[in-house]
């Protein structure tokens, strides 16, 4: 039944359409008639239940809207509502979360190793601190001396 | 006393001297001279601060902490690292929310005469001495006050106090700004559109009655109650939302201002960027111009309303976000010599600057709006007409409507009649004054959704109150974070990121309050009265502190070290006199309105009278307890704090203050590390000998 009325508007056959009491802004009652017999009208909920389904496929054949296409008694469908299957505000806010943590994480890890580089400088100082006496005053090697390497501190050298 | 009767005395004696070798009138006018100075002295009048000198650095080890570089306080990577992050404290949400609304309905352009005169005697001194108290004393607000005097360590208490629960709140409307952020990156937006009913026959009622963008805001984000007292459950979407503003908060602060430093070159200067696009895209759409002359359209008679001043105070005072003691705290990290009388006036000028500017953008877009919202009544009107008499399409448009409308009402008034036209004026759209989230998030998302490629628009304009946001976050946790550290909140070997970490969770937990169902009213509660009486409270006592107790001699002398030059007798005059009086005069005025008149809060119950608009409700008697926690709490503070120190040094006399200063005080420190480094060189002399 419903596919018969699309095929009335879409083959613009007007033959099962009869109009009558048109005034002058495009104004018109309407019946449908089956196609299969003339003479019987389809009933009016089915052409109402017909028009709400596609109202907006009768308006783009018009090139009309809702607000200068008016069926009369007949309110304009609701477009089905998108659904989506996750919502785009949970992706975004994954992203957003995702950024954050990875920014944490390389900010505390900069953190770690700053710690740990000052302590193993912290470290070789003490040893170089014994082993190369300062500028002022007389230092071991002016006074003609060899440095022995036997006595320096390469442990340093040796861990990570 | 001893400082009121030497100076004064000494200036008497040399005007008696000269004055016996001049004539008897010029004897007369010396004398005068001589009274007004010790009038004037009288007049300076200091309180007795003992011990001043012991608990701050002098200006020579100042000059040799600077040129060391020995001290462990963190600082700025370069100047401009600073001025964005004071600009963006200073200039937040309320420059484009607030200012707007209280420009249009106090007179328009009007009101930038009681705007800019309250700026000029309020503000900028009120900011030149926080910042430099702040660079002299080299500690955060806490620290600042104990040092003047360690009976004003309440006024450092209520600044923490004031800045936590701002923070609180604060951060709740960025993860509101959040959630439509994210909402953002769809089309159609999802407030363009009422959702439709369960089985597709019409619209949700209450959206239907009210708005899309009404509905989207109490309905999908805040899922409000009725009423402050039915809590609701924990929205989960919007808990989500503030454990990710908490987080970005985090990251941006973890290391205090070595991480804040870097992020305030987006968050400081995005916001103008994203104006100056909404300004050029709002000057191309239809109505910007009248949305522009109303706002500026002068009504000079406002000004003969206290109320104008009141607000423009007010507006100029919170704007700044002074006593919070975050601008205290982002001065103390700065070299000693650096311009902060400059820097001060500079501050302001954008501050004020970015209101105006602010303004205009929005009134673009509300302008817009408002129009489209006429031109669809009008058209909704002519429609109705068309069809009720079955005349042709354009017979009637805008520019023939009233008179078409006029003929028809005298031939067929009682069809006119039944037909329900409505009301369409293009004035009442424009003053359809919202201020604050209703200004954000329904006013400007319908515009939104009006103009062509509303998604990126959307983005834009989120991202900016993100960024407005953020950058006020960050003085509200230093002004937190800092205080707690100078109190030996936490132990002491606990890294920086470890304490901003446990702060930004406890507030996380406590900010739960507002994602609950009545969490919007909290807010608005939060909002009234932890965030207004206690600043002024503590803004007046600053001004008290530094001027009588610190000594406003000794800040002179301060500033002539700092920056090379005496304060002019602007700054003299304002310090002292009237810029505390503006304060006292703004807090009476506030507190007697907030204390005479019955408070009431504006609810969003769709069972109600009058829905859509908004229903007044009281407050039920409990809520009293909680605004006296609210505002008691921080302003009780600054005197208690002082009672109770004066209690405890009175019972427990042992070895008074005097000790427990010089362990506190900078410069026993640097004396300790003098001691250290001799010491030290001594024992390598010892090995070299040994060696």
């Amino acid at each position: 039944m419903i596919t018969s009325i699309f095929l009335i508007f879409y083959f613009s056959s007007t033959a099962n359409i009869l109009v009558c009491n048109d005034t002058q802004r495009v104004s018109f009652v309407f019946v449908v008639t089956s196609p299969d017999d003339p003479t019987q009208l389809i009933p009016r909920e089915q052409v109402e239940q017909a028009v709400k389904l596609s109202k907006h496929r009768i308006n783009n054949v018009f090139l009309l809207s809702d607000m200068t296409l008016e069926f009369v008694g007949i309110p304009p469908t609701l477009a089905a509502p998108i659904v989506y299957d996750t919502p785009p505000w949970l992706i975004v806010f994954g992203v957003v979360i995702g950024a954050v943590a990875v920014g944490i994480m390389a900010l505390l890890m900069s953190t770690v190793s700053k710690t740990r580089r000052a302590k193993d400088k912290a470290a070789g100082f003490a040893g170089e601190d014994a082993g190369i006496v300062k500028e002022n005053g007389t230092t071991l090697s002016s006074l003609g001396g060899v440095y022995n390497q036997a006595f320096s501190n390469d442990d340093r050298f040796t861990q990570l | 006393s001893l400082h009121i009767l030497t100076p004064s005395t000494q200036k008497v004696h040399l005007s008696l001297h000269s004055s016996l070798q001049s004539t008897p009138s010029e004897i007369q006018l010396q004398i005068l001279t001589a009274n007004l100075q010790r009038a004037e002295e009288i007049m300076k009048l200091k309180l007795p601060n003992p011990g001043l000198d012991d608990r701050i650095l002098s200006h020579d080890e100042l000059e040799r902490l600077e040129v060391e570089e020995a001290g462990d306080r963190p600082k700025w990577d370069n100047k401009t690292q600073y001025m964005l992050t004071c600009v963006g404290f200073c200039v937040g949400l309320g420059n484009v929310w607030r200012f707007p609304y209280l420009c249009q309905s106090h007179g328009g352009g009007a009101f930038m005469i009681p705007f800019l005169i309250l700026l000029v005697f309020e503000g900028i001194p009120l900011l030149h001495l926080e910042f430099a108290i702040g660079q002299r004393l080299r500690k955060g607000s806490v620290g600042v006050w104990r040092t003047i005097n360690p009976y004003m360590l309440g006024v450092g208490i209520a600044s923490m106090c004031v800045s936590f629960l701002v923070s609180l709140y604060y951060n709740t409307i960025i993860a509101w700004v959040l959630w439509y952020f994210f909402n953002s990156f769809q089309d159609p937006l999802p407030w363009s559109q009422c959702p439709v009913n369960a089985n597709r026959t019409g619209l949700i009622s209450e959206c239907e009655k009210s708005s899309p963008v009404d509905y989207f805001w109490y309905r999908k984000t805040l899922n409000t109650s009725a009423a402050i007292d039915e809590t609701g459950n924990l929205q989960w979407w919007m808990v989500l939302c503030l454990i990710s503003a908490w987080a970005v908060l985090f990251v941006c602060c973890i290391r205090g201002i070595e991480t804040t430093g870097k992020a305030v070159y987006v968050t400081s200067t995005l916001p103008y960027l994203v104006l100056t696009i909404f300004l050029i895209r709002g000057l191309t759409l239809k109505g910007s111009v009248d949305g522009i002359k109303f706002l500026f359209t002068p009504d000079i008679n406002e000004l003969a309303n206290p109320t104008t001043w009141l607000d423009a105070g007010a507006q100029v005072f919170y704007s700044f976000s002074l006593a919070f003691g975050g601008l205290i705290s982002f001065s103390s990290y700065n070299s000693v010599h650096n311009n902060c009388e400059q820097d001060a006036v500079i501050i302001s000028i954008i501050n004020a600057f970015t209101s105006i500017y602010a303004a205009t953008v929005i009134y673009t877009i509300i302008g817009f709006r408002a129009t489209e919202r006429f031109d669809d009544c009008i058209d909704g009107n002519i429609l109705s007409l068309l069809n009720t008499f079955d005349m042709p399409e354009g017979y009637i448009n805008q520019s023939n409507y009233q008179e078409v409308l006029q003929s028809l009402n005298t031939t067929n008034s009682d069809i006119i009649g039944n037909l329900a036209l409505k009301t369409c004026d293009l004035n009442n759209f424009l003053s359809e004054g919202v201020e604050g989230t209703g200004l954000a998030f329904i006013v400007f998302t319908e515009a939104i959704t009006k103009m062509p490629l509303s998604p990126l628009w959307s983005v834009l304009f989120f991202i900016m109150l993100f960024c407005l946001g953020l950058s006020s976050m960050f003085g509200n946790i230093e002004g937190v974070l800092v205080p707690l550290q100078d109190l030996k909140v936490f132990p002491k070997s606990w890294p920086k990121e470890a304490i901003s970490g446990v702060t930004c969770l406890v507030c996380c937990l406590v900010g739960l309050i507002f994602v609950q169902g009545s969490g919007n009213y909290w807010l608005a509660l939060f909002d009234s009265f932890a965030g207004s009486i206690p600043l002024l409270i503590i803004a007046f006592s600053e001004m008290i502190g530094v001027v009588y107790v610190y000594g406003i001699d000794r800040f002179n002398e301060d500033l002539i070290f700092m920056i090379g030059h005496k304060p002019n007798i602007f700054w003299q005059a304002t310090w002292r006199y009237i810029s505390p009086l503006i304060m006292l005069a703004i807090f009476v005025f506030y507190f007697s309105t907030v204390v005479t008149k019955e408070i009431f809060y504006s609810a969003w119950d769709p069972e109600s009278e009058n829905f859509p608009t908004l229903e007044k409700k009281p407050y039920p008697s409990w809520i009293y307890v909680i605004i006296f926690f609210l505002a008691g709490i921080p302003s009780l503070s600054v005197p208690c704090t002082a009672v109770f120190r004066a209690i405890r040094d009175r019972c427990c006399k042992k070895q008074p203050s005097a000790s427990v200063q010089e362990l506190d005080s900078v410069s026993y420190k640097v004396h300790m590390q003098d001691e250290e480094l001799k010491s030290q060189k001594s024992q390598k002399s010892d090995q070299k000998i040994y060696r």
